[in-house]
């Protein structure tokens, strides 16, 4: 399906324009925007569209919500929506409801120690950079009980949660477990590589929507700026740099929407699902590395400033690079499943797409 | 917004995957008989006239064109699994992939009926082999230059001057060249151009090959000394080429050509990594494959494009920068991978591999060369941005 065609991205993408308008937050210099944000957010059912309706949530078609993923990319938006959204799929996997609020989901990285939950469903254990672990309401855990995986939902406030932000200035945090009591718990089919290919998925469409941006406002901003007594968009060196910032803004789209379609259709598990993810987040990184260059190399020292608006999409672009595997974790991972298959199955895999 | 960039998610029908199965059994089959050598780029030219004609004989030249001109109004999509399957078993497809790609879909835009109804049935059966004359010694990325004229005589027309770099000529049956009929215009430098279809076989026609860094001689120089052409054999608007160009580029640039080139180096270097690699080298295979993903990806999504009737010229222009680029360093990432990767006890397949990733070294600078460089792309892309 085309994101562009969607009646719920539109309104996601004028939701971002009216409430969380990038130099409108910078201006105002207080958080104020957020708590309005977050009330629309939750009125609309965005935060749950994950959330089965049987479960109480909105339901929506997975792709969708990829593409309200895209948008709030497009926005830099700085609140917990993807993470949320991404608690509820997870709580989902174990026919658990999810509660109002924001949440997030631990752990946020696949080489953590496990977190171990014990007969009585006590939680144990500590995750590092957990996305907006001190704005969240409940976390989504997903923890190795006796029996196989198990999804713990479990109160914020009862978890030990230290203080951090990561590279985009949104907040990333340690969350230690000391036997907690989980609100609910149930075992779950999914393993903790499930969750870190979903969330790859999520981060690459968040990328691919902050370049979507990036190159927007250095077309704009190349066609305003004047030096040497012309439009900088006249010099050929940055018509070629934006040229190539439209390419890595072109790769992104294209293998970070395919990966949504996948997870999507599919689901997380099998062949199609690891290529296509893996690729996703492997060369959605990579744009955001180039592509963030670029926008800042077109737009001089102006786009340095605390006050621009491009700071807040390259860096974020550049921070979710990090959750959930970064690029080189999940390169190995595709490249060990690729020698495994060897040259012969490499081809009838990527045809098979 | 004129930034927007589309690249939908499109997946090939199912009718397409079953057409990949005849495909790759046909080639299985051929590579079997000894035709060509999948792991050898250089092989199977020999071979390259009768490949053609069974090609044709399984209705997989002119696959999108009129039943009635002998294609098999196909889509689009099926051509492209057709195409990608070749590509990557290196099939010697360079009897009939020019007539495929290009210049059977310029005559039946632009060709009179009569043209059409004697030249497209034989291009079918595989049976005629296409060259493209633009540049000249004087233009090449300024296709604007062109100097070699075509003037007015008793029922057609007289050319004189040279093509140059035109791969094939001297194997081709017909070329489509680009001639001066006109001298430009104070407000339009591309005004005077005009295209022929150009029987090889003419008088008049010198072909001298050129060698090149590869080794192979697929260069031309072609001289025209009063070559005659009939007036029905002028392709399109009289002074007016240039009108002609940009919906065809699409098509030719973001084909799966224009990133599989040099696969054979990835395919290569993944045979020698065996199982169990060291993380480096899964790292590497990670990435490439990844980038390779990526860009099939994209070529998908512009055929689908095209299929449903679009012109999606900066997208396509998008594929062929990132795509040329990534098959160029492709041999050098194998390279540089291979040598992370231990001596085996039985390593016949190391030398073999060696020889293979020579040739890639040398074909490399040619692929952001042709058809087009890099910075005339960028400048088609910037364009396209609403830089220019
Ligand atoms: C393997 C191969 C096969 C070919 N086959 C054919 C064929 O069958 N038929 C045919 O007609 N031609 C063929 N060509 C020729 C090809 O189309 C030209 O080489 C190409 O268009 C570039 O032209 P040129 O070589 O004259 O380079 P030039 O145009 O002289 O360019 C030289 C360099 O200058 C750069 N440059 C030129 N203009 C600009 C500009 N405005 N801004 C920035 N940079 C610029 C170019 O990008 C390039 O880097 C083939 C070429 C190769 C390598």
């Amino acid at each position: 399906m085309a994101d562009t065609d969607s009646f719920i991205v539109d309104m996601a993408d004028r939701m971002f324009a009216d409430l969380a308008d990038l130099q409108t937050i910078i201006l105002s210099r207080s958080d104020a925007w957020k708590q309005r944000l977050w009330a629309e957010l939750e009125q609309t059912g965005l935060t749950r569209a994950w959330v089965p309706e049987a479960l109480g949530g909105a339901g929506a078609p997975l792709d969708e919500a990829f593409g309200v993923l895209r948008a709030a990319g497009r926005a830099a938006l700085a609140a917990p929506l993807a993470e949320t959204m991404l608690a509820g799929w997870l709580l989902a996997q174990a026919d658990m409801a999810a509660p109002a609020g924001p949440m997030t989901v631990v752990p946020a990285a696949p080489d953590a120690a496990p977190l171990r939950m014990d007969a009585e469903g006590r939680l144990s254990g500590s995750a590092r950079t957990i996305p907006f672990g001190a704005q969240a309401g409940h976390f989504a855990v997903l923890a190795h009980g006796p029996d196989g995986m198990a999804v713990a939902l479990v109160r914020a406030a009862d978890a030990k949660v230290a203080p951090g932000s990561g590279l985009g200035g949104d907040p990333a945090n340690t969350v230690s477990f000391t036997a907690v009591e989980p609100v609910q718990f149930a075992p779950v089919d999914i393993a903790i590589e499930d969750l870190m290919l979903m969330g790859a998925v999520v981060r690459a469409q968040q990328i691919a929507g902050a370049l979507e941006t990036m190159l927007a406002l250095s077309v704009r901003y190349a066609m305003d700026r004047v030096a040497f007594e012309k439009p900088i968009s006249k010099f050929q060196a940055v018509q070629h740099n934006l040229a190539r910032l439209g390419g890595e803004v072109a790769a992104a789209v294209a293998v970070a929407a395919s990966a949504a379609d996948t997870v999507s259709e599919t689901g997380v598990r099998g062949d199609a699902a690891l290529l296509e993810a893996a690729s996703a987040r492997i060369r959605a990184s990579e744009a955001a590395g180039t592509g963030s260059a670029i926008a800042h190399q077109v737009h001089g020292a102006i786009g340095f400033t605390d006050e621009h608006v491009l700071h807040r999409l390259t860096l974020r672009a550049l921070g979710w690079r990090d959750d959930f595997g970064n690029e080189t974790w999940w390169s190995v991972r595709l490249g060990q499943f690729v020698a495994t298959g060897g040259d012969q199955r490499l081809w009838p895999l990527l045809a098979s797409r | 917004m004129t930034t927007a960039l589309r690249f939908d998610p499109l997946r090939l029908p199912p009718r397409c995957q079953e057409l990949r199965r005849e495909v790759r059994e046909f080639l299985a089959e051929e590579i079997a008989n000894g035709v060509f050598d999948p792991d050898n780029p250089e092989s199977g030219s020999a071979n390259a006239d009768a490949f053609a004609r069974r090609v044709g004989e399984r209705g997989w030249i002119g696959m999108t064109w009129p039943k009635k001109y002998g294609g098999g109004e196909r889509s689009f999509l099926e051509r492209y699994v057709v195409t990608e399957e070749m590509c990557v078993a290196r099939a010697p497809t360079r009897r009939f992939f020019v007539v495929d790609r290009q210049s059977g879909p310029t005559l039946i835009r632009y060709g009179s009926e009569a043209i059409r109804q004697s030249i497209l049935p034989r291009a079918v059966r595989g049976e005629l082999c296409f060259c493209i004359g633009m540049s000249e010694p004087g233009s090449g990325s300024d296709l604007f230059a062109v100097q070699s004229r075509a003037t007015r005589t008793e029922g057609g027309w007289l050319l004189n001057g040279s093509k140059i770099w035109t791969s094939n000529a001297h194997q081709a049956d017909y070329m489509i060249g680009l001639f001066r009929t006109a001298p430009p215009t104070k407000e339009n430098r591309r005004h005077g151009l005009t295209s022929f279809l150009i029987d090889m076989k003419t008088p008049g026609i010198v072909c001298n090959r050129i060698g090149m860094m590869t080794g192979h001689r697929d260069f031309n120089e072609v001289a025209f000394t009063d070559v005659f052409i009939p007036d029905d054999h002028v392709i399109g608007e009289i002074d007016g080429a240039w009108k002609q160009a940009t919906s065809e580029l699409a098509y030719e640039r973001s084909g799966p050509e224009r990133f599989l080139e040099t696969y054979g180096a990835l395919a290569g270097v993944t045979r020698l990594a065996g199982t169990e690699p060291d993380v480096r080298v899964a790292a590497g295979l990670g990435q490439l494959t990844a980038q390779l993903h990526a860009l099939r990806r994209m070529s998908v999504s512009v055929a689908g494009m095209l299929e449903q009737g679009r012109e999606p010229v900066v997208e396509a222009a998008i594929v062929k920068d990132l795509g040329t680029l990534w098959e160029q360093a492709l041999p050098q990432r194998a390279r540089e991978l291979s040598a992370l990767i231990p001596l085996a006890d039985d390593d016949g397949w190391r030398e073999q591999f060696g020889q293979r990733l020579s040739y890639y070294l040398k074909a490399a600078p040619k692929l952001t060369i042709q058809g087009g460089t890099t910075e005339v792309l960028r400048g088609i892309i910037a364009r396209g941005l609403g830089l220019r």
